[in-house]
């Protein structure tokens, strides 16, 4: 018998579970576990996907499911949501500042790119409104002139 | 009020579902490989709201189908999407500016269902118009770059309005269901959608040098469902290929 475990202690298991097309950064980081909380005596989390389309939408669910019971969890409910809509406004500044690490530019308000996230010079330009998935574009720096995506602010 | 929700919420969900299989066939295809992905991208933010669609859809209907019922074992005559978005690929600019088009009606209409009296409804709209959003962006930027572009593409995109613009009507029919669900709070008039899309469309047509065409006739019968191209049909062999061959098959 497991014993059970507290809220905070779920959210940091999450905090665990890396997403699958940006491992650097974790679910919790993303913004997209919305609730965690008890139904009864089961562990009910709550996700947004980010994009509607998002083909990861799924693994992310079978991720949450494995990481629960990795920690003796079998019980889980797991509640898609989509109101509101995901924003990246939801994303964590631990979470922008490993995705600037990582190569990609984190979500701006200004619509574009702070900086390159490879050597820091503001001179960008947009290459393509898409990049390798539905969340991010593709920019070039004009410095270094290496190519970069950029996680899209919506 | 049952029957014209989901005869509306078809109407959504098969004009995301058939524009999508339509972009999608560029996927290998496009000029560069930034087109490409873009258009995959599109194709399939316009699939998940398709889900959410027509997963409404089939709950509403309460018949025990499902949204992939719905999508893969309809025939062409119970298909509700406007003729606009079954229309063959053309070329890059044609795809182009069919999808300007739409996208411009479709922001019109999001920005509307928004603030329906349906919660699911309103849900659906406010996550779909935040891509859609994006999508009206870049179509009418590629108009624009490719209208007022060289002479052979400027003659190429005014080709794809002349040939698109009749069939753009059909998207501001309005039919009895429409009053119904318009007089419930659920939907707005598909005819009110018109000016807004108007305005845009002279806008961004302006800038790409384009001449809208004078006439005002539409094609029509997609969204009645009493008349479409002979191009759903084909479009239908390919996309219901699967479930057709092997019923139930899943992985
Ligand atoms: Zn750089």
């Amino acid at each position: 018998m497991v014993k059970t475990p507290d809220i905070d202690t779920v959210w940091q298991w999450l905090d665990q579970v890396p997403d699958p097309e940006i491992p650097v950064i974790s679910l919790v980081d993303l913004g997209i576990v919305r609730d965690v909380a008890y139904q009864g005596d089961r562990v009910r989390i709550t996700l947004s996907p980010t994009y509607s389309g998002c083909p990861a939408t799924r693994v992310i669910e079978e991720d949450v499911r494995t990481a629960m019971r990795d920690h003796g969890i079998d019980q889980v409910i797991i509640n898609q949501q989509i109101s509101p809509p995901w924003t990246t406004d939801w994303m964590s500044d631990k979470g922008k500042a490993k995705l600037k690490d990582y190569g990609i530019a984190p979500p701006s308000a200004k619509g574009q790119p702070e900086a390159c996230p490879i050597c820091g010079a503001g001179a960008v330009s947009l290459v393509s409104q898409f990049g390798s998935t539905p969340c991010k574009a593709h920019w070039r720096c004009e410095e270094c002139r290496e190519s970069f995506d950029y996680f899209k602010c919506i | 009020m049952g029957d014209h929700l989901f005869e509306f919420l078809l109407r959504q969900g098969d004009n995301t579902l058939i524009l999508s299989h339509r972009i999608s066939e560029w996927c290998g295809h496009a000029p560069i490989i930034e087109e490409d992905i873009a258009l995959a991208n599109i194709a399939l933010d316009l699939l998940g709201q398709t889900q959410m669609w027509l997963g409404l859809a089939a709950e509403v209907e309460g018949a025990g189908r499902s949204a992939d019922d719905l999508a893969m074992l309809r025939d062409a005559w119970d298909f509700r999407n406007s003729i606009l978005v079954e229309r063959p690929n053309g070329d890059f600019g044609q795809t182009m500016m069919r999808q300007f088009l739409f996208d411009a009606y479709h922001v019109e209409l999001l920005n509307r269902l928004v603030s329906s009296a349906d919660e699911r409804i309103a849900a659906i709209a406010a996550k779909s118009l935040k891509e859609v959003e994006y999508h009206v962006e870049r179509s009418a930027s590629i108009v624009i770059a490719l209208g007022d572009g060289s002479e052979e593409s400027h003659a190429r995109m005014q080709a794809a309005l002349d040939d698109q613009w009749t069939f753009a009507g059909e998207l501001f029919e309005t039919d009895a269901g429409d009053h119904a669900l318009n007089d419930a709070g659920i939907a707005p008039l598909p005819s009110e959608l018109r000016a807004g899309f108007n305005a845009r469309a002279t806008a961004v047509l302006g800038d790409a040098t384009l001449i809208i065409p004078e006439t005002t006739f539409a094609h029509s019968g997609g969204r009645s469902g009493k008349r479409h191209s002979e191009h759903l049909g084909h479009l239908l062999t390919q996309m219901q290929w699967l479930q057709r061959a092997y019923p139930g098959a899943t992985w």
